[in-house]
């Protein structure tokens, strides 16, 4: 936990730039996230932050830029520039991608043990024993009943399909987590839950992740540190409260208060 | 391949060029076929023809079989093992007429052999040809239906996704349920889909004499097993691949060794269990073997 | 332990005409080991603003902030977070946690955070729920349920259980009964004992005798004012 241990940092982002034609997605985009660091990043739509995300997850390309991550085997790695079969392991042992609909994360059709025991079987698991037991140990830890591991995720709640797709991709124990809006079509209760369940996650795994989401008040309670972007560019980053107590920027300024206060 | 057409045999219709295709399309096809046997396992797309005959009905095999085959050839046809079923009399009776070539129902006897959902219980050997008929090649469709992200599942070997779906039978059934079409992995690196031949027969893929072709005429696609592949049904540590076993001998020869056919013989539910393999099953009769049900 | 040398704030409010508000100016103050500094000054005078640019989450337009060595004006995002995990512990007077998590897990939070061992920093969040006579029965509660006197000791076991080695304490003994604020005020002593420097805002004039080495009025900090 000490500071020179951090030096290295887990993902190093330097002029990420991605068009869509002559409109912008995002706009030169440089920051390090360092281990065991959350950050946010919030926006409205069309900010840019999701074309970022998926620039950063390897889902797009971006036109110039690189994303150096620190990989176990060699030290920091332009993602961007990898082989596609390298980042494809990548994104099934080191990274994790939690996507907002969790339709889009989970495979609807197959049952909540085979959904959590893909990415075993994907890194060569070849034991079902071992790979049940696995699928058990989590389902628990993101708090599923056990006995529902036979049943499919479409007979589940919009919850527990969230939390089916986090236990999914932590299986197999990553050190970068994505996260695409991860509490946004739940319930105000069940967003708590799911706060609280990412919150001891992130911790005890010594996780770092980058959340996207428009709702500040999950960044406040998640995120180390967040970066404000509007049109493709980021207007403001520094320390969360920081930013959401004292913003400097005229949009920071405007996007923390036309939030309701609780 | 003008030489074909001078040396046909009595019976071939002269205004028909040999075994049906044109010499530019069987080209095509054995170009495929050889790619196929370069890369085991890998479906390589070949441009299919409209066959005299629907699709699912085989037009995969019959084009293989047509671009592998020559007039000296001796051709078999089986569908499910028998030689007498209305698709194995068709195919065989149109390549009597479109290439002249003698037809046996012998698999011993046979040096190219087109088969619908079995092996021959007899084992094949160096020299011949066992020509496949495909309905649905890619073993992950099911799983994935995006053909694009298919092909890079193969490219990538990401067969994790396999493993899900072998996962998923034990998960429900406490075993691998997969009874037919059972996905096999060839020389360690593509995952294969065999066409729907029973459990029972997957073992004979492997480390087989023969050449081993399979056409899928729908999807466009063939491949191709050379002889004496390495082929290995997938599983897992604690629930390997078991081969299924007959649970009756055959009710007319008393094999106890080959793959059966429930028949209904009565409309009093009256059944009996007979070789799915007529060819195996009448050889031996022949011999002398008799079963239960032998009137 | 904390130095503040020159520090400046000021908002701007970009969305009323870009109204430019000065509020605190060549703000310079030193806080040594085992001492407590008690900020005072009218309301408005700014003594919340100057807790909140120490602890980080106000950012000085200009000037050094130093606790345990590190200049909060210019660290980054993760250094600030290290040293609010280790050296910098902060009771406000509002409590802010996860809904649903239990009272003594949020109590033993900062000592988790610290690298702790989950039993010895439960052992450490009960020892202090006892101390501030949180019933024995609400600790498997979310404290978010709880009352405003509850919810203001619960802060302060939190803000305590840590051993910090500097303190910003935001009306500690505000809404508490007799009994607990002798508590709080005890706790205090305790920390200073032991060597943590503490800036705090107290209102209760007896409670800021007590306990505070010395008084800076933060009215001498306003813009304009003779320096």
């Amino acid at each position: 936990m000490s500071a020179h241990a951090e030096m290295t940092p887990l993902l190093s982002v330097r002029g990420v730039s991605k068009r869509y034609g002559a409109q912008i997605g995002c706009a030169d985009m440089s920051f390090d996230l360092y281990p065991g660091e959350v950050m946010g990043i919030v926006g409205e739509s069309g900010s840019g932050k999701s074309t970022l995300l998926a620039c950063l997850a390897g889902h797009l390309r971006p036109d110039t830029g690189s994303v150096l991550f620190d990989t176990r085997a060699d030290g920091l790695r332009d993602t961007v520039r990898m082989s596609e079969p390298e980042r494809r392991m990548m994104s099934r042992t080191d990274w994790a991608f939690v996507h907002q609909n969790p339709r889009d994360g989970l495979r609807m059709a197959v049952s909540a043990g085979g959904n959590v025991g893909e990415r075993l079987m994907a890194v060569g698991a070849r034991n079902y024993g071992d790979i049940r037991r696995s699928a058990v140990d989590w389902l628990d830890r993101v708090e599923i009943d056990t006995g529902r591991i036979d049943d499919r995720p479409s007979t589940f709640s919009g919850g527990m399909q969230q939390r089916l797709q986090i236990a999914r991709n932590l299986v197999t124990g990553p050190r970068l987590v994505f996260m695409d809006e991860p509490t946004g079509g739940l319930d105000v209760s069940v967003q708590a839950r799911l706060l609280d369940l990412l919150r001891g996650l992130v911790r005890d795994m010594g996780l770092s992740a980058i959340i996207v989401t428009h709702d500040l008040a999950v960044v406040r309670l998640l995120a180390d540190r967040l970066m404000v972007m509007k049109s493709g560019c980021v207007v403001e980053a520094g320390l969360t409260d920081q930013v959401l107590d004292d913003p400097q920027h005229a949009y920071t300024q405007l996007l923390v208060s036309s939030v309701l206060q609780v | 391949m003008s030489g074909c057409m001078r040396q046909e045999p009595d019976g071939a219709r002269a205004d028909y060029n040999f075994a049906y295709l044109d010499e530019q399309t069987k080209r095509m096809i054995r170009r495929a076929i050889l790619k196929g046997l370069a890369i085991p396992g890998y479906q390589v797309p070949f441009a299919s023809r409209e066959m005299p005959m629907p699709y699912g009905w085989g037009t995969g095999g019959v084009q293989v079989s047509a671009a592998v085959m020559v007039p000296e050839d001796r051709f078999k046809v089986i569908d499910q093992g028998a030689d007498d079923t209305t698709n194995a009399v068709s195919i065989r009776a149109f390549f009597e007429r479109t290439a002249g070539v003698a037809t046996t129902t012998r698999t011993r006897e046979a040096s190219v052999i087109q088969t619908r959902h079995r092996i021959p219980e007899e084992p094949l050997r160096e020299g011949q040809i066992l020509v496949y008929q495909v309905p649905i090649p890619e073993p992950l469709r099911f799983l994935e239906p995006r053909e694009s992200e298919t092909r890079k599942l193969h490219a990538l070997e990401d067969y994790g996704l396999m493993h899900v779906k072998l996962y998923e039978d034990i998960a429900r059934h406490g075993h691998i349920a997969t009874a037919y079409d059972y996905p096999v992995r060839v020389e360690a690196r593509y995952v294969m889909d065999p066409s729907p031949i029973p459990k029972f027969d997957t073992p004979k893929l492997a480390d087989c004499p023969a050449i081993q072709l399979f056409g899928a005429g729908r999807e466009q696609r063939i491949h191709a097993l050379p002889p004496y592949t390495r082929v290995v049904p997938l599983d897992f540590e604690d629930h390997p691949f078991e081969a299924s076993k007959p649970d009756h001998p055959c009710g007319l020869c008393g094999a106890t060794d080959s793959y059966l056919d429930e028949v209904i013989v009565d409309d009093a539910g009256g059944r009996i269990f007979v070789c799915s393999d007529t060819d195996h099953c009448e050889a031996r009769r022949d011999s002398g073997h008799v079963g239960e049900d032998t009137a | 332990m904390i130095e503040l040398r020159d520090v400046r704030k000021t908002f701007t409010l970009h969305n009323q005409g870009a109204a430019v508000i000065d509020v605190l100016d060549r703000v310079t103050l030193s806080v040594a080991r085992g001492e407590c500094v008690a900020l005072t000054g009218a309301s408005g005078a700014g003594k919340s603003t100057l807790m909140r640019l120490i602890y980080g989450n106000y950012k000085a337009q200009g000037g050094r902030i130093e606790v345990g060595g590190v200049d909060l004006v210019t660290a980054m995002p993760r250094e600030v977070i290290r040293v609010r995990r280790e050296v910098l512990g902060h009771v406000s007077q509002f409590l802010r946690v996860v809904p649903r998590v239990p009272t003594l897990d949020v109590v033993a939070d900062p000592l988790l955070l610290a690298g702790a061992a989950p039993e010895e920093a439960r052992e450490a969040a009960a020892g202090l729920l006892e101390r501030v006579n949180i019933p024995r029965a609400l600790w498997s509660l979310s404290p978010t349920t709880f009352s405003g006197g509850e919810q203001q000791r619960v802060n302060i076991a939190r803000g305590f259980v840590h051993p910090y080695p500097a303190l910003l304490l935001d009306e500690p003994t505000a809404s508490l009964d007799p009994a607990n604020r002798e508590v709080v005020l005890a706790l205090i002593e305790e920390a200073k004992a032991r060597g943590a420097a503490i800036v705090g805002i107290f209102h209760d004039a007896a409670a800021r005798a007590r306990v505070c080495d010395r008084e800076v009025d933060v009215s001498r900090f306003a813009p304009g004012a003779a320096a």
